[in-house]
């Protein structure tokens, strides 16, 4: 029982907002010796465990050359090319990117699109720049919600369409874990279809929500929200 | 044959030059602080390679681990001013190249994809080209090489150390959320070696009243959620709760579908990867990296969406699985 006092440090460390990594090295360390590994093991543990998951990291690649394009004005233009489309609005600029995200994923494309190389240079200030057009500058608040929701539209996607597709981590570690611990035969085809469902069912719920920003950020005030009306008029 | 290795020195050694710029950074009032955790880090990319081929102790990266951990931990990193254009050149200089400045953008994922559907079957004299099994990271890795060359050349920038310098401070910017993601990888392998997945499993079979297969299903759905949320990942709550209660009384006592059963449970389990702050890689990286003042922005905007997933999971699995 006691090694679950693991689980208790940061449970605690995050519910009263410590420095998270001071959580997780301190959640690790007792852990480990409460679970009766010495010092020395780990020791180990922290090195083995930074070597083996650097792929997590490999995303630092690409922040060179995103920066150099942002100097050059990229999140500029990436919010000037939105406002050509009129009945683009943010939440359906955002469904669209979580319907694109989605596919090609599940297509088992999960690194053409990301938080790094595509979210910050892309689709958030794309989705601002739709916000913009209609609402006029954006008040702080607001401008973080827009952003969350580019945040949370990537992650979904990713999530939800990534198990469609047969070769993907989680699925051969579903057929791996149970083919070796029940002696039985899971096939990857059968588990990604039974994903589907679920795809379907983020799509329709987190694409709704998305929808729904539109008019959160109507609310905000009452011109901006007419203006709305007589627009989508004139684009009909 | 193109090795995920060479990448990851790649990286090493970005942060290396970016700790050389950083410890000379006067306008970084925390500069020594800096400069160590990024050195470090840069270092022990490097070093890892031996600690993967076993050639080298883990113990020594183990205590730069938790030397970063503290540098960061007890607000020793801080961030310089980043030079930079202003707004007013930027706008400026989206008008006078205009469309062109997606071109460089859109190649890191046009060469993911052409590296993961094309490149990912070539071999050369019976080697593959790109290693097995890193075909993703090497699309973009490679991606952002040939990226940051068109970038160059169509914006006749000759300097590299700009585009070195306009990353780092996108780096300073996310500080030690960068470490978290490989540190959570860490507390999962230690807390599987503790045994913390046995005492969950004991727990959870405690309080499994026998004979529902609904309340079986809940319990399964909840328990992949929640473990999740603790361990940050539904790689590490699937084994414990397909031990306890998916394979023992949803497939054998309850013949339900297996694959219907442990699919759905996953995905349970990915609704709690949107909700943790301890998935810092999905949800604690991106705050940063979108400069966000409140760094559970992105969770609060899953929030809705991953509690209605779950509902849909369990009645998913509820109604097709048995």
């Amino acid at each position: 029982m006691l090694v679950l006092l693991g689980v208790l440090v940061v449970v605690i460390g995050f519910a009263t907002r410590r420095n998270p990594l001071l959580v997780v090295g301190v959640a690790g360390i007792a852990t480990g010796l409460l679970g009766g590994l010495s010092p020395q093991k780990v020791l180990a543990a922290f090195g083995t465990g930074f070597a083996s998951s650097r792929a997590v990291t490999i995303f630092v690649i690409t922040l060179p050359v995103i920066g150099l394009l942002e100097r050059y004005g990229l999140q500029e233009q990436a919010r000037r090319l939105i406002t050509r489309f009129a009945g683009l609005t943010t939440g359906r600029f955002l469904a669209l990117y979580l319907l694109l995200r989605q596919i090609t994923a599940a297509l088992g494309l999960v690194s053409v699109f990301g938080h790094a190389q595509t979210v910050r240079p892309l689709a958030a200030p794309m989705a601002e720049g739709a916000a913009e057009r209609r609402h006029g500058p954006l008040p702080d608040a607001t401008r973080e919600k827009v952003r969350s929701f580019a945040a949370s539209a990537d992650n979904v996607g990713l999530f939800f369409g990534e198990d469609v597709f047969l070769a993907v981590g989680s699925i051969l570690l579903i057929t791996g874990f149970v083919n070796t611990t029940y002696h039985t035969h899971l096939e990857p085809l059968q588990l990604a279809l039974w994903a589907i469902p679920t795809a379907l069912c983020a799509l329709a719920i987190h694409g709704w929500r998305l929808l729904r920003l539109d008019r959160a950020l109507a609310g905000g005030d009452a011109g901006a929200g007419a203006r709305e009306v007589l627009d989508r008029k004139a684009t009909k | 044959m193109i090795k995920a290795e060479w990448f990851y020195w790649l990286v090493g050694g970005i942060f290396l030059v970016m700790a050389a710029q950083m410890l000379t950074d006067r306008s970084n009032p925390k500069r020594l602080g800096t400069a160590a955790f990024w050195g470090l880090l840069g270092l022990g990319f490097v070093y890892s390679t031996w600690v993967v081929d076993k050639s080298a102790p883990p113990e020594p990266l183990g205590a730069a681990v938790l030397v970063m951990v503290c540098l960061a931990g007890f607000g020793f990193t801080g961030r310089g001013k980043a030079r930079t254009t202003t707004p007013e050149q930027r706008v400026a200089s989206a008008r006078r190249f205009g469309g062109k400045l997606f071109v460089p953008a859109l190649t890191i994922p046009a060469v993911a994809l052409i590296c993961a559907v094309g490149v990912k079957k070539l071999s050369l004299g019976g080697e593959p080209v790109l290693q097995k099994g890193s075909e993703t990271i090497l699309g973009l890795g490679i991606g952002s090489l040939v990226a940051l060359a068109v970038g160059m050349v169509m914006l006749r920038e000759r300097r590299i150390t700009v585009p070195v310098h306009a990353g780092r401070s996108m780096l300073e910017a996310m500080g030690w959320a960068m470490l978290l993601p490989q540190l959570l990888a860490t507390l999962g392998s230690i807390f599987s070696v503790a045994g913390v997945g046995d005492q969950v499993r004991r727990i959870t079979t405690a309080v499994l009243p026998e004979g529902s297969v609904l309340i079986a299903v809940v319990v399964y759905c909840v328990g992949m959620f929640l473990f999740t949320v603790v361990m940050g990942n539904g790689f590490a709550a699937f084994p414990v709760m397909t031990a306890a209660v998916g394979w023992p009384v949803l497939v054998e006592q309850a013949h339900g579908n297996a694959s219907a059963v442990l699919a759905v449970g996953m995905l349970a389990g990915f609704c709690g990867t949107l909700v943790t702050p301890m998935a810092a890689n999905y949800n604690v990286v991106p705050a940063a990296l979108l400069e966000l003042k409140d760094q559970y922005g992105p969770i609060k905007a899953q929030l809705p969406t991953a509690v209605a997933l779950l509902g849909c999971n369990i009645v998913i699995m509820a109604a097709f699985a048995f």
